[in-house]
């Protein structure tokens, strides 16, 4: 198969449609307004615009030199996390939302972990000038509360849901149960390459750019292809966008870093191709953390960003084909290459982007002498707050 | 045993069938078939029992109430098979109403088979419909068992025409666009709905989300085939001090709406 998926949605047996009837027409529609879209120059042209205008995309291509000598491979950092709003996710809801547009909606809605999915879309909303609500956990309205400030001046709405493990997955159930009421006039604008089709395809084609401009810059940079590309993976959108680009250069291997928490040998982890089991959420049949009945297990982990107990139904099949391999990494590995990053590089990455540090760094170890193409999908301005806790870096005296 | 006996009997009543719900395990196991055969003695036809499940994404309040509280005590798959065996030897047909990931996670078709040896009818499923239901669909007509799938006011007419086609015992016609709750009044979208689901299909249609009294079900009884009522149950149970209190409340609102279904 190509890079699939095929017109149901289908990555061979992962992905598909599990969603109320209520809600399926709408799906329809959206597949064909973006099929359309995606075929017209136009769209494609003004989409471009408002990246490279609006959203500073391009992105660089930065040539990590002090952090390569102390990993022993040349290390090439994809700087997603200087785009507008700081981090990728702009590419996506910048795409979603223009798509929204052209459906005629007037008001957009989302889900939020961290909040900067949530922050991506009340920018897109304000610039483009939709209504916006973002559905985000109870728990995570507290633990990032900076960016319900963000999404607040913007003119959003915020509804802390209080449902269930109050979450990220909670914020979805309680923005599907919202679409299921508004379609007429909403558009629901998904965070991640995960949820029922089309919204794995659509959110990877919005993202793909990070792969595309990284795989000539790269080429531009050292006259070659990567050996390897990571990424970190929590629903997979940045990995997605970066790992297209070099699915079918079959000698650059692909590695994707999801959350191992206190170790994936402990409940408290989001490691969910790792050690998840093959089931069905939020409208995809995916990897999910769940227990043996199918209840969706709690998942963990430091960055909120990667706190998610599934995936994007394409990370499972490549995980399931071989193309891209999966690893954790914990914590406190993400933690420490966060830190090492700002020490060697003056550059604080969100932590979900550490963990993409990490494993390359892993990686560096075991490949010595090998170039590594990192998709550093974010900033770390929102977890400055986690990251004081984890260093003690407000005691005083230090 | 099929929802066709049910229907073959209201309809030789000449009325609307009402259908009651309740998830299994709230207020605990016991208690939940306590409850649904107390709306059995007091006149649901037919009774539908929910698979409680993390993640709901049909249900409004109430019912996600409801259903972590059943999870929060430990309700089990095996527990609503129980709960089926129970209710169902009263002879009033019993569905399991349930999202699609526990059935896959216990088996598709162990749990057809377990379902249909613990004497249930068949499956609701609001979140697989028919075109991603292959699996379930051959293992239910292994089985003999009802498939009921849910048409919507959004659902075009191919796929109106597909969903039916591939129901046994009724079809589930959500009469809003929104997710489960009782409302202040009844929606303007059922009634051409279930005409236009009429035309495709013989097979009885019933109306659910929304109905919490007997006017109401009266009402939508005078275009449906049968009258589906959650939440109002689940919240009756919810606002009731003990299980007691709470089976006499529940055999109230049934008589009520029982009767509702024989004036429409």
């Amino acid at each position: 198969m190509s890079q699939g998926p095929d017109e149901k949605g289908h990555f061979e047996e992962f992905g598909g449609r599990f969603m109320p009837e209520a809600l399926i027409a709408e799906l329809d529609e959206l597949t064909a307004v973006w099929t359309e879209a995606m075929a017209e120059p136009d769209f494609t042209a003004e989409f471009q615009r408002m990246l490279t205008e609006y959203a500073n995309v391009p992105s660089r291509l930065y040539d990590a030199t002090r952090l390569s000598a102390q990993a022993g491979a040349r290390i090439l950092l994809k700087r997603e996390d200087l785009n507008h709003t700081g981090a990728h996710k702009i590419r996506n809801v910048l795409g979603q939302a223009l798509l929204a547009k052209r459906m005629g909606k007037t008001r957009m809605i989302a889900e939020t972990g961290a909040g900067q999915h949530g922050v991506a879309t009340a920018t897109a909303a304000a610039y483009l000038g939709l209504d916006c609500v973002v559905y985000m956990g109870e728990v995570d309205t507290e633990r990032q509360a900076l960016n319900v400030a963000r999404m607040r001046l913007l003119g959003a709405e915020v509804v802390a849901v209080k449902s269930g493990s109050r979450t990220l997955k909670d914020a979805i159930n309680e923005a599907i149960r919202d679409w299921v009421a508004t379609v007429e006039h909403t558009a629901y604008c998904f965070g991640t390459a995960a949820g029922p089709h089309p919204f794995p395809a659509m959110v990877r084609d919005f993202c793909r750019g990070i792969g595309d401009e990284a795989r000539a810059q790269c080429l531009e940079l050292t006259g070659a292809l990567p050996d390897i590309v990571t990424a970190c993976v929590g629903g997979g959108s940045n990995a997605i966008g970066m790992f297209t680009a070099f699915l079918d250069d079959t000698d650059v291997r692909i590695y994707g870093f999801e959350a191992g928490g206190e170790g994936v040998e402990t409940p408290r982890h989001a490691a969910t191709i790792v050690a998840g089991e093959v089931g069905v959420l939020h409208g995809a049949r995916t990897y999910v953390l769940q227990d043996e009945d199918g209840q969706t297990v709690e998942s963990h982990s430091i960055s909120a960003g990667l706190d998610y107990p599934g995936v994007g139904p394409q990370h499972a099949y490549l995980a399931r084909s071989g193309r891209a391999s999966y690893e954790a990494v914990t914590d406190a590995e993400a933690m420490d290459a966060l830190a090492l990053l700002a020490r060697t590089e003056g550059i604080i990455c969100a932590i979900e982007s550490a963990h993409a540090v990490a494993g390359s760094l892993r990686l560096a170890k075991e490949n010595p002498g090998t170039t590594i193409l990192v998709n550093l999908s974010g900033r770390g301005d929102k977890d400055m707050g986690t990251t004081t806790d984890w260093f003690g870096l407000g005691e005083a005296g230090k | 045993m099929s929802t066709s006996t049910a229907f073959e009997k209201t309809r030789a009543e000449g009325r609307a069938a009402l259908v009651g719900y309740l998830p299994a395990g709230f207020p605990d196991v016991p208690g939940s078939i306590t409850a649904m055969k107390a709306m059995v003695d007091a006149g649901c036809d037919v009774i539908e029992i929910g698979l409680p499940y993390s993640d709901p994404v049909m249900d409004g309040p109430t019912i996600q109430a409801a259903a972590q509280r059943a999870l929060d005590g430990g309700v089990r798959t095996k527990d609503v098979l129980a709960a089926v065996e129970a209710v169902a030897a009263t002879g009033t047909p019993t569905l399991v109403m349930t999202y699609w990931n526990p059935i896959e996670r216990y088996g598709v078709e162990r749990f057809a088979t377990d379902l249909a040896n613990a004497g249930g009818a068949g499956l609701i499923t609001p979140d697989l419909t028919p075109d991603s239901g292959a699996e379930w669909i051959a293992a239910a007509d292994a089985q003999d068992l009802d498939k009921v799938f849910l048409v919507a006011p959004s659902s075009t007419d191919q796929r109106l025409a597909m969903t039916t086609a591939a129901c046994r015992g009724f079809v589930y016609a959500t009469a809003v666009m929104g997710v489960t709750g009782a409302r202040a009044s009844t929606s303007e979208l059922a009634g051409p709905l279930v005409a236009r689901a009429k035309q495709t299909t013989s097979l009885p249609i019933g109306v659910g989300l929304g109905v919490s009294n007997g006017d109401q079900a009266a009402e939508v009884a005078s275009y449906a085939d049968a009258v589906i009522v959650g939440s109002a149950f689940v919240r009756t149970l919810l606002d009731a001090p003990d299980l007691a209190a709470g089976e006499k409340a529940l055999r109230a609102l049934t008589e009520d709406l029982a009767a509702g279904v024989r004036r429409g």
